[in-house]
């Protein structure tokens, strides 16, 4: 049987409006750019394709994104002011606007991302409907993921046995792997690894502690849907 | 445990010998492994959100930014001549509060979308404040809706970009119609029976809002959406039958959402997007906008 819709599907999500894909999901995009910068974000760079770069402003996008960048859920009313309270905060940012790139999906946000403490990030995601989103590009990598489960981003140089000790790392700690994927470019392999618990703290650490890790990061699901209460 | 149609809830309401919430109470409790506490704080939690955004429509400045909607439930709130009463003149006001904080930027429960999000708690408030129905029933009329919705979203669409607006505001007054039927006693077999005639009084309603944002037509469509399920609601606890079972008229919503042309799905290219006003409300919109 595969996996069966939650009620609160149906009866959701509880959002800021006025639309589930140009502002809930949008705000998600921003929201997951910000976990894996891993930092107070102070400078932003957003580039809206195709229906979002020509809707934007009516449906708040813009706005999403940004309070999804400071943190905001997508049911959090601050969306709203996003743009007033990332200023107060001293996030700069600019919008960029590519009306049609058909290699994108017609709702699809590239976010770039640099931290206080120096650190950057590059993320591309796309807004599916119904809050649901697909990030597609981290750093350049090619990935697909939904971001429903939560899920380590891993990029490490591409060493033979590099896999098995990153999955023993989370085995040790008894956790369980749901899904796994990883994509190569010449020198690095990127590893999306989606959990059925929460990776912790020092499982993290460990594997970051790997030599021959260049990033890891921990993605957690927004709560919303079937996960918007305590489980 | 799945249910993919209404036919194969009844079946397990019949055999269990439960009602439709508590054939959905389980469903959730088992495929997602909640207890019963957790599903119903779900429930509540979504009830008082659908409560708020009412409130807040009725009470608060409601101007969308592209100037479409002007503090609408109010208007209709304050109006002198009741159609048919202060009852349905009150549950109209309701449904459109939720489309201007919807538009605003407001907070809102999606059931089953942002753009239809106005009909359920514009029915379930009426219903509370009408029929003195205690929170605890509400809770559980939810449960029946998301029945409705669930058998919809498998088997048709709530995207207006598949289904048009009969996925969207026509989903939404079924879901509501079964919500009224439950709450006032009516047996499964009538919930079904409402649900077939709230979707047939929306088959192949276009999905056109003009200048592709939520509003116009969305938000008064809402209003209608409460009517409906009202109306499909009375007719079954009057023992009419839906010639066409419900889970026919279902199928039925997805054939004609398929037959439809692009150009009244969502594109912003057909119908009142494409009518003169709506166009001139377009380039205004976005011109100022920009
Ligand atoms: S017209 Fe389209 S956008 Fe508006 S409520 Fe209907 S389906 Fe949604």
């Amino acid at each position: 049987m595969s996996e069966q819709p939650s009620i609160f599907d149906i009866l959701g999500p509880i959002m800021i409006g006025p639309s589930s894909s140009h502002t809930a999901g949008a705000s998600r995009i921003g929201y997951i750019a910000r976990q894996l910068l891993h930092d107070e974000p102070k400078k932003a760079v957003i580039t809206l394709y195709n229906s979002f770069a020509k809707t934007h402003k009516g449906h708040g996008t813009d706005k999403a994104i940004i309070g999804g960048i400071l943190g905001f859920g997508p049911d959090d009313e601050r969306i709203r002011d996003s743009h007033e309270l990332a200023a107060q905060g001293g996030l700069e940012w600019e919008f960029k606007f590519v009306g049609d790139f058909v290699r994108f999906h017609s709702n699809t946000a590239r976010v770039k991302l640099e931290g206080k403490h120096g650190g950057t990030v590059e993320v591309v995601g796309a807004s599916l409907g119904g809050g649901r989103i697909r990030i597609q590009e981290i750093e350049g990598f090619t990935v697909d993921f939904n971001a429903q489960l939560p899920t380590l981003v891993i990029i490490a140089e591409d060493i033979p046995g590099s896999i098995q000790k990153i999955s023993g790392a989370i085995a040790e700690k008894k956790g369980n792997i749901a899904n796994m994927f990883v994509a190569r470019n010449e020198n690095f392999a990127n590893m999306i690894i989606e959990l059925d618990e929460h990776a912790d703290k020092e499982t993290v650490e460990k594997i970051a502690a790997l030599p021959w890790v260049k990033f890891v990061r921990r993605v957690e699901p927004m709560l919303e849907g079937s996960s918007r209460y305590e489980k | 445990m799945e249910f993919n149609l209404l036919s194969d809830i009844v079946e397990y309401c019949r055999r269990e010998k439960k009602d439709m919430a508590q054939a959905m109470l389980e469903y959730e409790m088992r495929n997602k492994r909640l207890t019963r506490e957790q599903v119903y704080t779900g429930l509540k939690r979504t009830l008082f959100v659908m409560e708020e955004s009412v409130e807040q429509g009725l009470t608060q400045q409601v101007i969308s930014p592209s100037g479409m909607l002007n503090n609408w439930a109010k208007t209709i709130l304050q109006c002198k001549v009741d159609t048919l009463g202060p009852a349905l003149k009150k549950a109209t006001a309701r449904a459109i509060a939720v489309g201007e904080v919807n538009a605003c930027m407001g907070k809102i429960a999606a059931a089953p979308t942002a753009g239809s999000a106005g009909i359920l708690p514009a029915v379930l408030v009426t219903m509370m404040e009408e029929h003195a129905i205690p929170r605890e029933r509400i809770l559980e009329a939810l449960l029946v809706s998301s029945a409705v919705g669930l058998v919809f979203a498998k088997n048709s669409s709530f995207a207006g970009s598949e289904a048009g607006c009969m996925g969207e505001t026509g989903s939404a007054a079924a879901m509501a119609a079964g919500a009224i039927t439950y709450l006032l006693g009516g047996n499964e077999e009538q919930i079904l029976e409402s649900v077939g005639f709230a979707l047939k009084a929306s088959m192949g309603l276009v999905c056109d809002p003009v200048g592709g944002l939520v509003e116009e037509p969305c938000t008064t469509r809402n209003a209608v959406g409460v009517a409906n399920a009202f109306v499909s609601a009375q007719m079954a606890l009057a023992g009419i039958k839906s010639l066409i079972p419900a889970d026919e008229v279902i199928a039925a919503t997805k054939e004609v959402g398929d037959l439809m042309s692009p150009r009244l799905k969502e594109s912003g290219q057909g119908g009142l997007a494409n009518t003169k006003t709506g166009r001139e409300i377009q380039k205004r919109v976005f011109k100022t906008a920009e």
